[in-house]
């Protein structure tokens, strides 16, 4: 079935499907549809999921850790300060190995206030022991938050699904829905290992000393270093059941080009436009398509920019006194390869400002007339 | 009042790391004993993060879920909802926090799992201070007592929260006061609540030797007292509205709870002649309440 929908009731549409046992979660724009929708499913009894209307981000975390705990599937949604009044829960989440599903709608974090689109909230939460993946439409949301699941509940670590805001969860497209059976046959129903039972009783998270706590974070970085090849698994099936797969990254553009543009989230689609553009103009131009940033696929963007003579990448996003953020993952990917083209850091969008055709050419073409970059960030549409 | 009947069983085990003459301890044993096996038990961070000592290792023989020092409401709304889902509503699920993960840091958990009458048993520690972290105030701090952060030259500036009208204002069907000195009235009010849906909430008094500054054979003892003395009365709250006060008649003055606390022991005549007018003065708010 296809429908017009935004990215928040594609969201929407992807708890369904993956047969949510527990929501919980606490409204903040630009995410409240999300739970207005889910709410509105639950009340008029088409969706049998328990909802917990918690007051707060982080009570709406700390909730799904009792569920997840409890054996069963959960999920919530948030955004901007939601996300980061959770951040202790988000690494209480994944040091406890809960397979909990979140979606982030990327805001910018005050001060000053601004609801508009900006990777700041999910960026800030990198070293939470979270899997992230980054969405470019809605039909890319919904996918997402299926294959989430199977991620999560593979290697036992949660995850982020990253939407723009506005953008995508609140500008409506087509998207094809697949049917709930369909998605049965993919996704299993949850099966913990050790879920709470009173004729088995435990102790979870019990704390633990400096003689063990090193390997339980060892645990944590093995689970994620098996992350690649069983969200390649999860995306090759996906695809082979309903003929749509994203991969970590992607490539578009030139074969053999000479100049390439990173890019996460929607900026992604309007690089195409340019980069078309620009390749049928003669340039020897490619785009890659960031969708996993945690863990950072090093090895696949490696493999990606072979023969590549300079990488820009544009981050809608600032870590103050550093730069973007992806830049910096790029960078640090690449220190140990020989072949180690200059990075090109541009910084703009920050706030939902909009990151034109216009201002991905200026990037480009900055691109290509410098031989390095004129410092660690290249501002991009900055009022001066 | 029958005769209530102390369960066998012993699900708090050997090898806890408890203080000699901790009352929570006590509280602790008597709880487990009352509650019985098929109890998930959800512990923000408090003492009752350590006493049953590290990994892999736990002295609790029922389900214990260690949680965020916030989230002890919260946490165990989502273990509910997920028991809900599997069909399981025989299991309780309870909270046993501190006083700062009640009266404090873990207040909005709590008043909004209140809020939505969920299906808990939470319990309050009530030690009166940040315990666990070497005795620093906190709001169930009484007046003018020593800690760390209150010290002698200045002590606590303000008076205890009234974390059960607190909790009666949110209309939950059941709170009770409890300690140790009366273990009956404890079990019984466990049993109670219980046997009630929605959210119940216990205010267990727990004197802490190291943090009081009193000798760990008087645990019971003060406990005792500051029911005597009506510095902690015993009482049920139901619907927020029905208040049952367990009278103890034998009266004492509230001198006779401060003076064997270190705690206490910079009060001055004029400073105890304060306590007991602002302790009689509760005790008639209080009558009055259960007399409506």
């Amino acid at each position: 079935m296809k429908r017009v929908i935004t990215g928040n009731q594609a969201v929407a549409y992807g708890v369904i499907l993956s047969r949510v046992d527990v929501i919980s979660a606490y409204p903040i724009t630009p995410q409240t549809t999300i739970v207005e929708e889910l709410s509105e499913l639950i009340a008029s009894g088409r969706l049998k999921t328990k909802f917990l209307k918690v007051e707060s981000e982080h009570s709406a975390m700390a909730a799904l850790i009792g569920a997840s705990t409890g054996g069963v599937r959960t999920f919530t949604a948030t955004s901007s300060h939601g996300l980061a009044y959770m951040h202790e829960m988000l690494h209480w989440a994944s040091g406890a190995r809960l397979p909990i599903v979140l979606v982030n709608v990327n805001r910018a974090l005050g001060a000053p206030w601004n609801i508009w689109g900006d990777q700041s909230d999910s960026l800030s939460q990198r070293d939470t022991g979270w899997i992230q993946l980054y969405c470019e439409n809605n039909q890319e949301v919904l996918d997402t938050i299926v294959q989430a699941y199977l991620i999560a509940e593979t290697v036992r670590l949660p995850v982020m699904v990253v939407l723009d805001a506005f953008v995508l969860s609140h500008t409506a497209e087509a998207v094809e829905i697949p049917s709930i059976e369909e998605v049965d046959s993919i996704l299993p129903p949850f099966c913990p290992d050790y879920p709470i039972d009173t004729q088995e009783p435990r102790a979870y998270s019990v704390i633990t000393t400096p003689d063990y706590f090193l390997e339980f974070r060892y645990k944590v970085q093995k689970a994620m270093e098996q992350v690649p090849e069983v969200a390649k698994k999860v995306d090759d099936e996906f695809k082979a059941r309903f003929g749509r797969g994203y991969g970590a990254i992607e490539r578009y553009g030139k074969e053999g080009a000479k100049v390439l543009l990173m890019t996460s989230g929607t900026v992604t689609s309007t690089s195409r436009t340019v980069i078309k553009k620009l390749v049928e103009k003669g340039l020897s131009v490619a785009g890659i398509k960031i969708k996993r940033f945690r863990p950072f696929p090093s090895e696949e963007i490696c493999e990606a920019i072979q023969g590549a003579k300079k990488i820009a990448v544009i981050d809608r996003n600032l870590s103050a006194g550093v730069g973007g953020i992806f830049a910096q993952e790029l960078r640090a990917s690449l220190y140990s390869r020989e072949e180690r083209p200059p990075v090109f850091g541009f910084v703009s969008g920050l706030g939902g400002r909009d990151i034109t055709p216009e201002l991905i050419e200026e990037a480009i073409q900055y691109t290509m007339e410098h031989p390095q970059p004129e410092g660690d960030i290249v501002w991009l549409g900055l009022k001066r | 009042m029958n005769k209530v009947k102390v369960p066998i069983a012993e699900n708090l085990g050997h090898g806890h790391l408890a203080c000699a003459g901790c009352g929570a301890a006590v509280a602790m044993r008597l709880t487990l004993k009352a509650l019985g096996e098929k109890t998930v038990m959800v512990f923000p961070a408090s003492c009752w993060s350590i006493v049953p000592g590290f990994w892999p290792y736990s002295s609790y023989k029922i389900t214990a879920v260690h949680a965020g020092f916030v989230t002890g409401a919260a946490t165990a709304s989502g273990v509910r909802a997920a028991l809900d889902v599997r069909g399981d509503d025989e299991t309780l699920v309870a909270v046993w926090a501190g006083d700062g993960g009640t009266f404090d840091i873990g207040l909005q958990a709590l008043s909004g799992a209140a809020e939505r009458n969920e299906d808990l048993l939470y319990i309050c520690n009530d030690n009166e201070g940040y315990m666990n972290t070497g005795t620093q105030r906190s709001s169930a701090t009484p007046l003018l007592a020593w800690t760390t952060t209150t010290p002698v030259m200045q002590p606590k500036e303000n008076p205890k929260k009234d974390i059960m009208a607190i909790m009666a204002d949110h209309h939950i069907p059941y709170a009770a006061t409890a300690t140790i000195a009366y273990p009956e009235d404890l079990i019984r009010k466990l049993e109670k609540a219980r046997s009630i849906r929605g959210t119940r909430f216990i205010h267990l008094f727990s004197p802490c030797p190291p943090g009081w500054k009193m000798p760990s054979e008087q645990t019971i003892k003060i406990s005792r007292l500051a029911v005597r003395s009506r510095i902690f009365p015993l009482y049920e709250i139901e619907n927020g509205r029905f208040y049952t006060i367990q009278e103890e008649t034998r009266v004492v003055s509230v001198k006779e709870y401060l003076k064997i606390q270190g705690r206490f022991s910079h009060l001055t005549e004029k400073d105890i002649e304060m306590t007991q007018r602002n302790t009689d003065d509760a005790w008639e708010r209080l009558q009055r309440k259960a007399r409506c």
